[in-house]
């Protein structure tokens, strides 16, 4: 019992001392183990993982790290075996969940991670993320997880000889949307390049149509669950995507994501909606080049708002010995693991003092808008609940078939209604 | 199949009254794989069926009792009825597909032909290909715009079919939520399903083929039957319950398929090519509604039973010695 309590305060003593640490003196003599959880397994993000796990190492030479990556099903493998670990107490050092109402409310809610507001303070992050980032991790005014990369949502990809040819400009609003993608239709153009194969790119291109009708404010709102899924600007979003629809590639139900960028790349579609991981594919698959070969703006409508897709890690609650994990998260959000991670995974970092040097053409763009624009949450990539991201796929697939606006409305509202967003 | 008989008819042999060594080294061999079926098939079921009477429909965990109301909401969903259907048209049409091609394959491969066993090879390998494969191949194949359709164009057709992105269904009964009929996108998933798997009808009606006794034919032979005659009244008949194995195998394989939609069409327009399985797997691993998901997966075991119980019952009791 008094040893017990002796460890406890022993351990205490070495949070404290760790926290008050200046940022980047580390302490280097510590022993212990340390599992990452993630789901980065492909080639590019395994890269990046060991990239901080050696910037780690470096400093924290006695400490064992294990890489803990499920590989299959876009993290959904992972998830499931992280939730049966949490649930048998068990949990990894740390893990990786999406910034924004998804897992990660669902881990706070459940009891299962610890504030790290003590850590943001003694390395000075408060200052170094942005407000509205660390607004997305914050939890009744607490903060849950350090972010390590970030991308964006909200990116219309396009072919700028397409463009070009036809004498038009990329459509900043809807209206001018609609009217160049008449003009590229009757030249047998695809004015819009979709594929659905996931059941989720239709609801990431509706997400997009919703937050450009909207506007940020009504749309963070609607994420949060602090407005109504049955208010007006939903229908109109739905009527606007159903006109959209009209312009698109019908076999969309056979194309993943890359194909539709093809189509674009080729020329064959003029536009595609997608995250800008979709930058990486037209650069390293189809050696393009940013500007050139394939250009991007915000969606119509969201110039100024900047969707946010971010992997965050957090600290378990029922860990045994936090220190470790502590330690990670500091390498993991300082300016130098941040500087060896994003340019390897083809992400940039969200600190504000981050190299654009580091950066391709299309990365320092975004970190342009990243620094400046309001962030919004984008539904589908882990940002909302799960159950109602579900819902609203099934939703979706019925309604990109049946342009029925009504039912679809109804479906979503009460998909918010089973599925609480906050 | 044997085995179950064997089990059946050890269950009623005479008990014998003496210890013997033989009877104890039968019970302590069958003692772990037992208590290994009961506690990871056997458990596991239970405790799915469980689950599913809950509220745990979120990543924290709430073992509250919600009666039915998981079963009412899921049976409420247009993607679950869709699934119902579907997975009964992909049933039914499947199995007779593998039946009549497997069984052909197995009639013209027994006319003791030339490279008889080059041909058995080709016709069974597709079985040892992953049904994931067998997705993605088939979903290039038939691809609207890329694949067989521009053979199909190059010849002139002018309408070209949709496969797998058509979204009809035929006859289009409007009931509950859904349209009842046949999604002709399930045909094109049908075409790779029945390829894959009419091999396997094939090799275990061959075998039975080359077990009907040659006097049996030739006393037919010498009645005057002919060659349609024969195969109605004698090879037919004979060939009764290698067709309930069949059906009873390649049902199972069916209402589980997985892969080959995850692969080939994944939910589908409309769902009109979604399985009970995949619907399970993403409200689970996805969505996070746990008891959701359980009240499919229990959906899915008693669509099983439906095959799985006659079939039992009809081998105990062929097994039970008069």
């Amino acid at each position: 019992m008094k040893f017990g309590n002796t460890l406890k305060t022993a351990s205490a003593l070495v949070v404290a001392l760790s926290l008050t640490a200046s940022p980047l003196a580390f302490a280097a003599q510590q022993k212990g183990d340390l599992q990452i959880f993630s789901w980065w397994t492909g080639v590019a993000s395994s890269k990046a993982l060991k990239g901080m796990i050696g910037v780690f190492n470096q400093h924290y030479p006695g400490i064992k790290v294990t890489n803990e990556a499920v590989a299959g099903g876009a993290g959904s493998n992972a998830k499931a075996v992280l939730a049966s670990r949490m649930e048998a107490g068990n949990p990894p050092g740390t893990f990786q969940v999406h910034a924004g109402g998804g897992s990660l409310l669902s881990w706070v809610q459940a009891g299962d991670m610890q504030p790290l507001n003590s850590l943001y303070k003694s390395q000075g992050w408060y200052k170094v993320f942005p407000k509205s980032l660390l607004n997305l991790l914050t939890i009744n005014g607490k903060i849950y997880a350090v972010p390590v990369d970030m991308q964006r949502g909200n990116v219309t990809w396009y072919n700028p000889g397409v463009f070009k040819k036809y004498h038009l400009a990329l459509p900043t609003t809807f209206p001018a949307f609609f009217k160049d993608a008449a003009i590229l239709k009757s030249h047998g153009v695809t004015p819009l390049a979709l594929a659905n194969h996931g059941n989720w790119e239709a609801t990431l291109l509706f997400s997009d149509v919703l937050l450009g009708t909207v506007g940020p404010v009504k749309y963070d709102q609607l994420l949060t669950g602090k407005a109504s899924w049955n208010m007006y600007g939903v229908k109109e979003a739905a009527n606007i995507f159903n006109r959209m629809m009209s312009y698109t590639n019908t076999d969309y139900s056979a194309l993943h994501w890359q194909q539709a960028d093809q189509l674009v790349a080729q020329g064959k579609a003029a536009m595609n909606v997608m995250g800008d991981w979709a930058q990486g594919y037209f650069t390293t698959a189809l050696h393009l080049k940013p500007g050139v070969g394939f250009g991007w703006a915000a969606t119509p409508g969201t110039h100024g708002v900047f969707g946010a897709v971010s992997d965050v890690f957090g600290l378990p609650a029922k860990l045994k010995n936090p220190t470790p994990t502590l330690d990670f998260l500091k390498v993991l959000g300082s300016k130098q693991g941040q500087d060896v991670f994003n340019p390897l995974k083809g992400t940039f970092s969200p600190r504000l003092d981050a190299n654009p040097k580091l950066y391709d053409a299309y990365s320092r763009a975004a970190m342009q808008s990243y620094k400046r624009d309001k962030l919004v949450l984008v539904i589908g990539q882990g940002a909302v609940n799960p159950g109602f991201t579900n819902s609203f796929n099934n939703a979706m697939e019925i309604f990109v078939t049946n342009h029925n606006v009504k039912q679809f409305v109804s479906a979503v509202a009460s998909a918010a209604q089973s599925n609480p967003l906050s | 199949m044997k085995g179950w008989t064997t089990a059946a008819q050890g269950a009623r042999a005479p008990v014998r009254r003496r210890f013997s060594w033989d009877r104890f080294s039968a019970v302590a061999t069958l003692i772990p794989s037992l208590i290994l079926l009961g506690v990871f098939v056997y458990g596991f079921i239970a405790w799915t069926g469980y689950v599913s009477l809950t509220n745990w429909n979120s990543f924290i965990p709430n073992f509250s009792f919600a009666g039915l109301q998981n079963y009412i909401n899921v049976f409420g969903t247009f993607r679950f009825q869709s699934d119902l259907r579907n997975i009964v048209v992909f049933t039914a049409l499947f199995i007779l597909g593998c039946l009549i091609v497997g069984m052909g394959l197995a009639l013209l491969v027994d006319q003791r032909i030339r490279a008889e066993g080059l041909f058995r090879s080709i016709f069974i390998f597709p079985m040892a290909i992953s049904f994931v494969v067998t997705g993605v191949i088939w979903s290039w194949i038939l691809n609207p715009q890329t694949g067989v359709n521009l053979i199909l164009k190059a010849f002139g057709w002018k309408t070209v079919p949709a496969w797998f992105l058509s979204t009809t269904i035929v006859p289009n009964i409007t009931l509950g939520q859904i349209q009842v009929g046949i999604p002709l996108a399930l045909l094109a998933v049908l075409i790779a399903a029945v390829w894959q798997m009419s091999g396997f009808a094939m090799a275990v009606y061959l075998a039975e083929l080359r077990g009907i006794p040659d006097d049996m034919k030739e006393a037919a032979r010498i009645d005057g039957a002919g060659a349609w005659r024969m195969f109605w009244s004698i090879i037919l008949p004979q060939l009764r319950s290698t067709t309930t194995t069949i059906v009873i195998i390649l049902s199972a394989a069916s209402l589980k398929v997985f892969g080959l939609i995850y692969a080939m069409t994944g939910p589908g327009q409309e769902f009109v090519t979604d399985m009970p399985s995949l619907n399970m797997f993403q409200t689970t691993f996805q969505g996070d509604q746990f008891a959701q998901g359980a009240a499919i997966a229990i959906v899915i075991l008693l669509l099983l039973a439906v095959f799985i119980i006659p079939y039992l019952i009809s081998t105990l009791r062929q097994g039970t010695p008069s």
